[in-house]
């Protein structure tokens, strides 16, 4: 079922939570909605839930009118952060909840509700637990019973607010694979919201990118990090050098003020000014990193701190160590005029 | 002995437990054997014929009676103020919240008297009752009204921090999985609060059995009709027959006792399918 967002609004207070907000999820999508602490992605996923009422807008579910239903009502499954599971009912009842609470005429016989359960359970394989209660499961096998209990109702749409954020990282590692799996197996509109931009990259179609109450970028993971289309995105998704025009104007190439963003693996090192752009500087710190090697350096004349990643096979042919003089050169980066720029220089 | 302990990072099993009993015994256990004692100078013929008199069984059904409505009455709308103090903020809320604790404060004498002043036929509250042709104070249903204003804080001061302790979440949940309100209440709320719910009606409950200087302004005390068993107890004293008064307290003792054990073991009973 494809949702359709269409200016919707929302404040707390004189606090403005969503701004303006337009968006269209396809059917059978699984989209990340991500962005830091505070940038209205949960609020976006209450309102498409029922669990928070939006202050205009509309938002249309196969092109109807949802807003006048509630939570009960628009065949959503939520999957909370804290798994929220019913903990005086063993892992059975907490799947069956939603069979049990069906209207009288639409319920099924016990025994369709059993094997139905039985069914979900296998399907997060998780059905040897069945009679336990949630206080004996680990964080991990909850959130998987957190998403059956969802699926029981056979949702139309799925919604996971930070669904792996209480879990270690080990753990979430290996759902983020199983969720992607499957969603591929069960093609259900899924939304789920992300601070993690690992997990959105590896997980979604297509990724939101979301900052205090606005929508800055939508794209393939693929577009968002490779073709940032603003100062946020660049940041927020990867690491990234900022050079400002005052000090770099060869880079930068722009008249006014301007900021370029270098992404980390997009610097060239050498002994020797490559051309007259070149940067001189000094090695701060070099520390291995698995296959990639993590370089800090500093411009002669600043303190500020410049990052490069090598793969290690690089940085073997040439290895530096602290102290060493070395040039620099950008090899892409991309140039925003410092109007644009402002408004990160808060987050 | 070393089979009851589990190890634990904390020292002093023997100390700790040594005191518990040291202490219950004192403040619990000898005055309660002392009543049984007193009692047992009876003799066995001694104790029922105090035990079947119309008038202490009268008083004993009217003690019990009174004090299960009160606390089936506190446990209903006590749950019902602990829900609006967590549930919902308002100005004032935290007035509202220390206004819960005050029967505990007052002295129930006077909490006995003002009550019986608002509920006689001629009070500010009674005179409504009384156009509808109900008499309130001097009355069994005046007991009930007392018992119910010094129980009110155990079941409210029991389930407020158990229903803090349910999170939205589980309710969102439960709403998104298609279930109404009613539905939401009965299958996920309620049973997460009930074990407290029944902590606080038995507390209330025995607080009411034991309860005096309040009922006795409010009810009357008419023989056989609203006359509660303490009052009973202290007259018996003021005609010096001791043991009569602790024939009628051991009784009360052992009924309570059998009450709240089974309360307990209820409660036990509920948890332990809960796993909690």
């Amino acid at each position: 079922m494809s949702i359709t967002i269409e200016n919707i609004n929302k404040h707390f207070g004189t606090y403005k939570a969503l701004d303006n907000i337009n968006l269209e999820v396809g059917s059978g999508e699984l989209i990340a909605l991500l962005g830091p602490s505070g940038c209205g992605k949960t609020s976006l996923l209450r309102i498409i839930g029922g669990l928070e009422l939006a202050d205009s807008g509309k938002l249309l579910f196969h092109g109807e009118d949802v807003e006048a239903r509630d939570a009960r009502e628009r065949n959503v499954g939520f999957v909370f952060q804290h798994y929220a599971l019913f903990r005086h009912m063993t892992v059975f009842e907490n799947v069956a909840f939603g069979l049990r609470v069906k209207p009288r005429k639409e319920r099924h016989h016990e025994a369709e509700i059993q094997r139905r359960v039985h069914e979900l359970l296998s399907l997060v394989q998780l059905d040897w637990l069945h009679d336990r209660y949630p206080a004996q499961l680990s964080g991990g096998q909850r959130q998987r019973i957190a998403l059956a209990r969802a699926l029981a109702v056979e949702p139309k749409i799925l919604l996971l607010d930070e669904p792996f954020g209480a879990l270690d990282a080990q753990v979430r590692k290996e759902l983020r694979r199983w969720l992607r799996r499957l969603h591929d197996e069960l093609h259900i509109t899924s939304i789920f919201v992300t601070h993690d931009q690992e997990e959105a990259l590896e997980v979604a179609d297509r990724v939101v990118v979301m900052n205090k109450g606005k929508i800055e970028q939508v794209g393939t993971p693929d577009e968002v990090y490779a073709t940032p289309a603003t100062p946020f995105v660049y940041q927020f998704i990867g690491n990234v050098n900022l050079f400002h025009s005052r000090d770099h104007a060869p880079w930068t190439q722009q008249h006014g003020d301007a900021v370029a963003y270098v992404r980390p693996h997009d610097i060239d090192i050498s002994t020797s000014p490559q051309d007259d752009t070149a940067l001189p500087v000094e090695v701060k710190l070099v520390r291995a990193i698995g296959a990639i090697v993590r370089i800090e350096v500093s411009a002669d004349d600043s303190c500020e701190l410049i990052e490069i990643e090598l793969s290690r096979e690089r940085f073997d042919t040439a290895p530096l160590a602290c102290g060493d003089k070395v040039y620099i050169r950008p090899r892409q980066f991309r140039v925003f005029e410092t109007g644009e720029t402002n408004e990160l220089s808060a987050t | 002995m070393a089979s009851f302990r589990a190890h634990s990072v904390l020292p002093g099993f023997n100390l700790a437990l040594g005191f518990t009993l040291l202490y219950l015994s004192l403040i619990v256990l000898v005055p309660l054997s002392a009543l049984f004692f007193k009692t047992a100078t009876l003799g066995w013929g001694g104790f029922f014929e105090v035990l079947t008199s119309d008038r202490v069984s009268a008083s004993l059904r009217v003690t019990f009676l009174a004090s299960l409505a009160a606390a089936v009455i506190n446990a209903f709308f006590g749950l019902i103020v602990a829900w609006v103090l967590v549930r919902y903020s308002f100005p004032g809320k935290r007035i509202v919240d220390a206004l819960v604790d005050l029967p505990f404060a007052l002295p129930t004498a006077v909490a006995g008297i003002t009550l019986a002043t608002l509920y006689a036929p001629h009070g500010w509250i009674g005179q409504y009752f009384a156009a509808q042709g109900i008499k309130v104070a001097y009355t069994p249903l005046g007991i009930v009204v007392a018992l119910t204003f010094i129980g009110l804080p155990f079941v409210v001061r029991t389930v407020q921090p158990v229903l803090e302790d349910v999170e939205a979440g589980v309710e969102e949940a439960a709403a998104s999985l298609g279930a109404g309100r009613w539905d939401v209440f009965r299958r996920v709320i309620f049973p997460a609060i009930y074990p407290a719910l029944l902590t606080g009606f038995s507390l209330a409950f025995a607080r009411a059995i034991g309860e005096y200087g309040s009922v006795i302004f409010i009810a009357g005390n008419m023989p056989y009709i609203s006359e509660i068993a303490p009052l009973l107890i202290v007259s018996k004293l003021e005609q010096y027959d001791y043991a009569g008064a602790t024939a009628i307290a051991v009784i009360m003792l052992l009924i309570s006792f059998a009450l709240l054990l089974s309360m307990n073991a209820l409660q036990w009973w509920t948890c332990r399918r809960g796993a909690r």
